[in-house]
């Protein structure tokens, strides 16, 4: 396809679509299929084919539009009517009502859990009115598999302006000028990365996609690889014309095979259009791109460690310099980024530098997509601009703690980022103020924290995680994380020391400082973030044998208050241990000697009563005596 | 091939380009201590204490003196409270695998490292990769390599290849600090070729 041929194409995709008609888009997400978008769509399919609907009535399944907690999604244009949690047995109304009738269906529809005001359309929805879906935003509206539907959005007129109206050079310049830095966590200017690579004396270079997403909670890369593989393709295009590369390699992760599918899609069918391969639309230019597949080591989403798997060779990071930039995938200069980080590339290159720095704060410009989880009433996807305050995205974009709960803290930027507490809600979110926090962004996950999170345990889970995926290689990291996961255990079980203090400082200097690469250097922070904010915690933990949020197995105790208690047997029969004593009208007793602390009865204990207490730190208070455990209450009511 | 120039310690320093800034300090004699370095094998940054303090841009930075290349007007601190303190914390980490390895001991001393600050573990490998280097790049051999990552690597010996070579061969034997790396030996020759030649260097 020659450049005339595609904006011919284009023109004809776009005339023949009426805006104004009636078209049915489901939410196909990760998130949503597993909350059974799949049938809803085949619910939709079956009743559109059954009244011979599809002639006026568009439909469209696409990739994750963010707002998770609530799929399946479906949303009926051009109203923008959004639907939530919406199941087959909806599908039916759905018709019947909306679309023929035009009929809002109010059961369907957001309800926002303090006003209990309802939303009709999407962008009525806080959590997604206060965003801005720059990158994101062309999920909703694409089927991920339709070369039709990304053209009709604008598609690859950001590669035909690349191409055909700008050098090498100037590509390159406008994304320095942008000043787009690295989304994949290190924040490193890529336009500088980019420079590097073009200017690297080498016949051979590369440039690669890093979807090797691996921080827990974190899914936006996957999303945007699952919602929209042609912009990546598109932005990886643009960036090997700036570099002179004439491959591409996409490494993915084994975990990701809604990803990879529609990713091989995309390819195929721009490699049979002309879009990939030699000659691309004509321009002259050559590039094809490969996929390769990860097998799920964590340390493979660090640069050096990917290419070095991507190569064959077991995933072990090497020192830098010299940078993959310089010397990377068989030792040509390469050009890595993230997913989102070439996400962005058509935008910057389509609207211009300008426009794209004119969002975000001083040192950090554009949006960056952060996935929303954790003790969060809307848990999912949200893209923000740079510098928007924390509270904002915990509070209005989020929706809050649920359950009543208070906020404690977030977590930010991935295993090896920190934890923010409630004081510092107000910092905008960037690269050098989440850094300043003790944090960082990392790839953009941002887990929330309520009262009942016990920071020392964070620390320690985030500590094991990274102690399992250390590759192992170097000392600090290796024996460091190992040690400190040891101490950070201990203290969870009340066996920890003052003096525990000082080594934990000292293993966290010793990796942050001599640690081969980021995964280690950074290793420390959960541990860091957490003394840093929340010392008070730890020192409660050691001195008293005291868990404040009451989390830690170890350091907590269960008892039954006598008032409290109906005799009900619930507790009694659940409890795995057997450690209750009791019968019929008689009080129960839990034999703190049996106790595993497991906390069942804590659970089930009916809430009208609520006879179970959970402390820590204190005494259990004696049990009272046996001939005192007769239920005289319930005989008193009666 | 130009001179590279550059302080180290307070002299000044010349070397060849492309040398490493620890092989340019111990070409002048100065010391700086290593496990995983070895002369005739690539650099492999593991172990990390041989890190130095590097002043770039009026900051001062810690780097691996093994894999970082000697460039014109560095200035180079090889010892300083906070390269001494996490020497020795790296030292403690080590010991805690092997305590009574002549070269930790020695180490030990220098730095002040307490060989019972963390619980001992099972283990007396340090992980220098020496024997699994040496084994791949001067013999080709491969006989012995890495197996699993992180807290759960360790070096093993391929039966097949280790049956066959290492019998006459055993040059790796000497190189490794703990003498671990002789007894995972005996156990693969126990286990999977004990009628081999019974004979021991």
């Amino acid at each position: 396809m020659t450049r005339e041929e595609l904006e011919k194409l284009r023109q004809r995709i776009v005339s023949e679509r009426d805006p104004d008609a009636p078209c049915i888009t489901v939410c196909a997400g990760t998130g949503c299929l597993a909350s059974g978008a799949r049938k809803v769509i085949a619910a939709f399919d079956q009743k559109i084919d059954a009244q011979g609907l599809e002639v006026d009535l568009g439909f469209r399944s696409t990739g994750c539009h963010g707002f998770c907690e609530k799929g399946p999604i479906v949303i009926i244009d051009p109203e923008e009517i959004c639907y939530l949690q919406v199941t087959p047995d909806d599908i039916p109304e759905i018709i019947e009502k909306t679309i023929k009738e035009k009929e809002v269906i109010e059961r369907l529809l957001y309800v926002d859990q303090n006003t209990g005001e309802k939303a009709v359309h999407e962008s009525d929805i806080p959590f997604y009115r206060h965003q801005e879906r720059m990158v994101f935003g062309a999920n909703r509206r694409i089927d991920p598999k339709s070369f039709e539907d990304y053209l009709a959005i604008g598609g690859y007129e950001a590669l035909v302006k690349a191409l055909f109206e700008m050098t090498p050079e100037q590509v390159v310049s406008e994304v320095k000028n942008a000043n787009l830095r690295g989304r994949g966590g290190g924040g490193f200017p890529a336009g500088v990365k980019w420079e590097i690579a073009r200017n690297a004396p080498s016949e051979t270079k590369y440039v690669v996609v890093n979807c090797d997403e691996g921080d827990p909670g974190a899914y936006m890369d996957r999303s945007l690889m699952e919602g929209n593989p042609y912009g990546v393709l598109e932005g990886l295009t643009i960036g090997a014309y700036a570099i002179g590369a004439h491959e591409g390699y996409v490494y993915i992760r084994q975990e990701y095979p809604l990803a990879l599918e529609n990713l091989t899609s995309a390819i195929e069918d721009a490699e049979n259009r002309g879009l990939l391969g030699t000659d691309i639309l004509g321009s002259g230019f050559n590039f094809q791109v490969r996929v390769h597949r990860g097998a799920g080591a964590f340390v493979c989403g660090e640069e050096t460690a990917l290419l070095i798997s991507l190569e064959g060779e077991v995933g072990e990071p090497r020192p830098r310099p010299p940078y993959p930039a310089e010397k990377g995938l068989w030792g040509k200069p390469t050009n890595i980024n993230n997913v989102e980080t070439w996400a962005n590339i058509p935008l910057i290159i389509h609207r211009g530098s300008a426009a794209f720095a004119s969002i975000g704060t001083e040192g950090s410009k554009g949006t960056k997509i952060f996935s929303l989880v954790g003790k969060i009433a809307n848990t999912g996807l949200v893209e923000v601009p740079m510098g928007i305050s924390l509270r904002d995205v915990v509070y209005k974009i989020g929706g809050g703690i649920p359950g009543g709960k208070k906020f404690k803290a977030v977590q930010t930027g991935g295993p090896s980022g920190g934890c923010i507490p409630e004081e510092r809600l107000d910092l905008e979110v960037d690269f050098d103020e989440l850094t300043k926090a003790g944090s960082m962004m990392g790839s953009g996950g941002m887990i929330v924290m309520d009262e009942e999170t016990c920071m020392v345990d964070v620390a320690r889970y985030f500590i094991d995680f990274l102690t399992d995926e250390s590759c192992g290689k170097c000392v600090p990291c290796r024996e460091g994380l190992r040690q400190m996961h040891r101490i950070l255990s201990k203290i969870t079980e009340g066996r920890g020391e003052e003096s525990d203090f000082e080594i934990l400082e000292e293993l966290a200097e010793t990796a942050r400082e001599a640690s081969l690469c980021a995964l280690g250097k950074t290793a420390p922070n959960p541990f860091l973030s957490t003394f840093r904010y929340f010392r008070e915690e730890y020192e409660a933990h050691i001195r008293e044998k005291k868990c404040p949020a009451l989390s830690c197995r170890k350091l907590v105790s269960y008892y039954i208050e006598p008032e409290k208690c109906k005799a009900c047997l619930i507790c009694l029969k659940e409890c795995p241990a057997g450690a209750i004593d009791g019968a019929k009208k008689t009080i129960h007793i839990i034999d703190q000697e049996k106790c595993d602390a497991c906390g069942i009865c804590f659970e089930v204990c009916p809430s009208r009563f609520e006879a179970v207490m959970k402390i820590s730190g204190e005494p259990v208070p004696p049990p009272i005596p046996e001939d005192q455990r007769v239920v005289i209450r319930k005989i008193k009511q009666q | 091939m130009s001179e590279i120039r550059m302080q180290i310690d307070g002299n000044e320093v010349r070397a060849k380009e492309g040398r490493t800034v620890l092989e340019a300090a111990r070409g002048v004699g100065i010391s700086i201590p290593t496990l995983c370095h070895h002369d005739e094998l690539q650099p492999y940054g593991g172990c990390r204490l041989c890190i130095v303090e590097v002043e770039i841009h009026g900051g001062k930075t810690i780097v691996a003196s093994c894999v970082h290349q000697a460039e014109d007007d560095l200035v180079i601190s090889t010892r300083s409270d906070k390269i001494d303190r996490i020497r020795r914390s790296i030292l403690e980490l080590l010991l805690a695998h092997a305590p009574d390895s002549p070269t930790l001991q020695e180490l030990a001393q220098e730095y002040g490292a307490d060989k019972n600050k963390f619980e001992q573990e099972a283990s007396f490998c340090v992980h220098c990769g020496l024997c699994v280097r040496y084994c791949a790049e001067i013999k080709e051999k491969h006989a012995v390599g890495f197996i699993d990552r992180g807290i759960r690597k360790e070096i093993s010996f391929l039966p097949e290849i280790a049956a066959a070579e290492c019998n006459d061969c055993k040059e790796c034997f000497p190189l490794c600090p703990t003498s671990y790396l002789q007894a995972a030996f005996v156990l693969v020759e126990s286990l999977a070729f004990p009628r081999g030649k019974a004979t021991r260097a």
